[in-house]
């Protein structure tokens, strides 16, 4: 294989890896999801509570969803050349 | 299909020349990214300058805004931190307003400076800088027993203060990201399919029911980045008083 094709194949596993790097947001969204079923589950039993609680359900929700955001930044990353990658 | 990453392009609006201090060059340009946060604070300012000039013991509806604001950061500091809230109150309410409003003012198409990973970072950093000195001030060098939790035995120790060294050097870093990320994520979902309606269009047939499709997923999407902008702007005060809490009551969790 000469250079040429080479570099335009790695220029198009460039976009396959920025996908890939995506997946790690299943996590953060089944972690968001179970989060917020939970909060639900809870705050349907016991309705006064709930309000006292949104505070804890908001600090659950950002640390759980910057799991996420690492994934997207890192797609964003490999898709715009960073060059410390 | 146009460039969804072209609204984070930085423009200089006012040509500044750039000086040198001790060799690094400075350049006080404003850029179309600095004019968004000068209009963000000026409204911030007139708003509550036109809220509360003339305050009633019957408060009118903006009287009731402003206050409705004031309020919700003030129990926030109140019930994290306890009772010494009071005094990160200032910061903590500057730092939900400025980050409020530049998200709102980007949902409004002009430039949403929050978007650039410069401004979520010196906001980050300013925050984790707050807290190392609250925690040196207060506590001297007891500061690091924040990383020992209290209770454990001694062979899980040698694991878990990595972790909680590793944890508490990541906080600067989830601060910047979040912010950065959600706003950055969230335009850029709306203006690729605003790039959908456009390209549907203008193909005709099948192609114009994606086009008309999603248009109504803008709309719906518009009010959720509504939400987002509101909620991170909180996420980012609840968090920076969990953090302050952390140092403030070192010896009692």
């Amino acid at each position: 294989m000469d250079v040429q094709s080479a570099t335009l194949i790695a220029g198009g596993l460039k976009y396959i890896g920025a996908g890939l790097a995506t997946l790690g947001m299943i996590g953060a969204g089944i972690g968001l999801g179970i989060l917020f079923g939970n909060y639900y589950v809870g705050a349907l039993r016991n309705p006064s509570a709930a309000k006292t609680q949104q505070t804890n359900l908001f600090i659950g929700m950002a640390l759980t969803e910057a799991l996420g955001i690492f994934a997207f930044v890192i797609a964003l990353l490999i898709l715009f050349n960073a060059p410390s990658l | 299909m146009a460039d969804p990453l072209h609204q984070f392009k930085i423009e200089k609006i006012v040509e500044f020349p750039a000086f040198n201090i001790g060799g690094v060059p400075v350049d006080l340009s404003i850029t179309n990214s600095v004019m968004a946060m000068i209009i963000a604070v000026g409204l911030t300012c007139l708003f509550f300058l036109a809220t509360t000039a003339r305050a009633s013991i019957i408060p009118g509806r903006g009287q009731v805004m402003a206050e409705g604001i004031f309020g919700l950061i003030d129990d926030m500091t109140d019930s994290i931190i306890g009772h010494d809230g009071k005094q990160f109150l200032p910061y903590v309410l500057s730092l939900f307003l400025f980050i409020l409003s530049c998200n709102l003012l980007g949902m409004f198409t002009y430039f949403t400076a929050t978007s650039q990973i410069a401004v979520t970072l010196t906001l980050a950093a300013m925050t984790i800088l707050l807290v190392l000195t609250v925690g040196f001030i207060r506590n001297g060098f007891g500061f690091f027993k924040m990383f020992v939790p209290s209770g454990v035995p001694w062979p899980i120790l040698i694991v878990l203060v990595p972790i909680e060294v590793l944890a508490f050097i990541m906080r600067p870093v989830t601060l910047t990201l979040r912010l950065f990320g959600n706003m950055l994520g969230g335009h850029i979902v709306m203006k690729v399919f605003a790039g959908f309606v456009v390209t549907g269009l203008t193909l005709g047939g099948l192609g114009a029911a994606i086009g008309i499709l999603s248009m109504g997923t803008i709309v719906a999407l518009t009010t959720l980045e509504f939400l987002v902008a509101y909620l991170q702007a909180f996420v980012f005060a609840v968090l920076t008083c969990v953090y302050l809490s952390d140092v403030v009551n070192i010896g009692h969790h």
